[in-house]
């Protein structure tokens, strides 16, 4: 009897009339597409983009070339060199990111212990020569630089979760 | 007309031929392009996205963007492949896409040429269709092209029986091989009762969905089946050459509307008694039998191979043979509604 009536159900097309329902419904749902470039999807403060150096509020870089950050890096992405500053304190010579490396984990974020590099909200930037997506110190310090309120901004609310 | 006609002299006729034969091409060109884009629509909606909407008023110009990009591609002829047969290819599956149309009544009076073994002649040319995919998988010397040819070699042969044997059944109806008289026959009292989507209901989705299969069309689209063999028998297919092939499937779509439009609705026919019959009529058939065709897309996953098979062989063809005795034995009977 059960075999009789699954026979029906697929001879008479139940099924698939069934199916044509449920994209007949689809066709007047409400549409999804968020429109890229005119509309953006709302971003968390935790948002982890572009890779910044940031600096303390008297302009002094915050990062003490630990090279926590180039350790922890999944990817290799971080190459560091450092030496001592004629302050006598410890600073980067070199501090380099290759974004075609970084998968953008934030480890390094997470690993550092002055909060001097960062990941912002900041996803649209592309290169068009080979070496283009290879960020210097000097880059990565004027990221921080242009987007330091947000930075700031986002690292408060997100403090009282750490 | 006289004055023009006198111009021309004796190379009148054929000059008349092709200006009918242009006015049919050209706004059926047309209707291809737009299809395009109503299937991108239609499925972009049932997926709940937008679609294209970009190039001009809500994507309107987007066909016209896609003609040009492929124009400008470059076509490239692979090194092993057969040169002769594989530029000839897509000028074999588009040619019966376009030369059925010249029996295709749109109103008793409009139709290119009013053969009386219209139906013989559009059941010849559109199974030539499927040689055009033969030779292309052939000539592409690929074997992903090689093995979608083949697929759709078996499918089109398989399928074109149940469809076959579906069209004895409009034929038992309407006495005639003549698409106009099929059509005429077809009208009755009872509007959209008195048509042969009716009587003949099982032929009529057999029809339908052996018109899916015979365009290649999801969930039959085994031929292309991008998933499994990258896109069958147009791997190897760029710029142009590949726009032909798909300016054919299109084609070949809108055909099949307009024969089941034809055959099992009614053609030009009104659906309601009172309301007079006219052209519009049947290009409203044809839309919307074109967008089940989208439907039928935006809904089923494609057919295993096998299982298309099982449905042409084992399915279609019992339920037709089956309901042409029915339908036989019933209009002998004096309870046969439809005279």
């Amino acid at each position: 009897m059960n075999a009789v009536r699954e026979f029906l159900r697929t001879f008479l097309l139940l099924e698939l009339v069934k199916g044509m329902a449920l994209t007949g419904r689809h066709l007047f749902a409400r549409k999804i597409t968020i429109q890229y470039p005119d509309e953006k999807t709302p971003q968390s403060p935790r948002f982890r983009g572009l890779l910044a150096l940031r600096r303390y509020p008297n302009g002094e870089e915050r990062c003490i070339a630990c090279k926590l950050c180039e350790a922890v890096c999944p990817a290799l992405a971080i190459t560091i060199e450092s030496e001592p500053r004629d302050d006598g304190t410890r600073r980067t010579t070199r501090f380099e990111i290759d974004l075609t490396k970084c998968i953008f984990c934030g480890f390094c974020e997470e690993s550092c212990p002055v909060d001097s590099i960062v990941e912002t909200r900041v996803f649209e930037y592309h290169g068009e020569r080979r070496g283009d997506l290879v960020y210097t110190k000097q880059m990565l310090l004027a990221i921080g630089d242009r987007y330091e309120p947000q930075i700031a901004k986002d690292r408060a609310t997100d403090a009282a979760y750490r | 007309m006289e004055v023009v006609e006198h111009m021309f002299g004796p190379a009148w006729p054929l000059v008349w031929t092709v200006a009918k034969i242009v006015v049919i091409v050209l706004p059926l060109m047309g209707a291809v392009a737009y299809l395009t884009l109503a299937e991108r629509k239609v499925i972009a909606y049932m997926q709940v996205r937008i679609g294209p909407n970009r190039v001009g008023f809500r994507g309107l110009l987007q066909p016209i963007a896609d003609a040009l990009k492929l124009m400008t591609k470059e076509i490239i002829v692979p090194t092993g492949s057969s040169r002769f047969l594989f530029v000839m290819a897509p000028v074999l599956s588009i040619m019966p896409a376009l030369a059925a149309w010249a029996v295709i009544p749109f109103t008793p009076e409009l139709v290119l040429a009013n053969v009386d073994a219209g139906l013989l002649y559009v059941m010849a040319i559109t199974s030539m269709g499927v040689y055009g995919v033969i030779i292309a998988g052939w000539a592409s010397n690929s074997k992903y092209a090689f093995l979608g040819c083949l697929r759709s070699a078996a499918q089109i042969v398989s399928y074109e029986i149940a469809m076959g044997f579906a069209l004895v059944g409009v034929l038992m109806m309407s006495h005639s091989l003549n698409l106009v008289e099929i059509v005429h026959r077809q009208e009755g009292g009872l509007g959209l009762f008195s048509w042969n989507w009716l009587p003949l209901f099982p032929m009529f989705l057999v029809y339908l969905i052996s018109g899916v299969a015979e365009t290649n069309r999801a969930p039959f689209d085994v031929a292309e089946g991008e998933s499994e063999i990258v896109a069958g028998f147009h791997v190897e297919y760029s710029g142009m050459a590949f726009a032909i092939f798909f300016l054919a499937e299109y084609a070949n779509m809108i055909l099949v509307s307009t024969l089941t439009s034809v055959m099992f609705l009614g053609g030009w026919l009104s659906p309601l008694p009172f309301i007079p019959d006219g052209a519009p009529w049947l290009f409203a058939k044809v839309a919307l039998v074109l967008f089940l065709f989208l439907w039928f897309r935006a809904t089923f996953p494609r057919y295993r191979y096998d299982q298309i098979m099982r449905l042409g062989w084992k399915v279609f063809i019992p339920v037709t043979l089956v309901w042409l005795v029915v339908i036989g034995g019933w209009m002998q009977t004096p309870f046969w509604p439809w005279k």
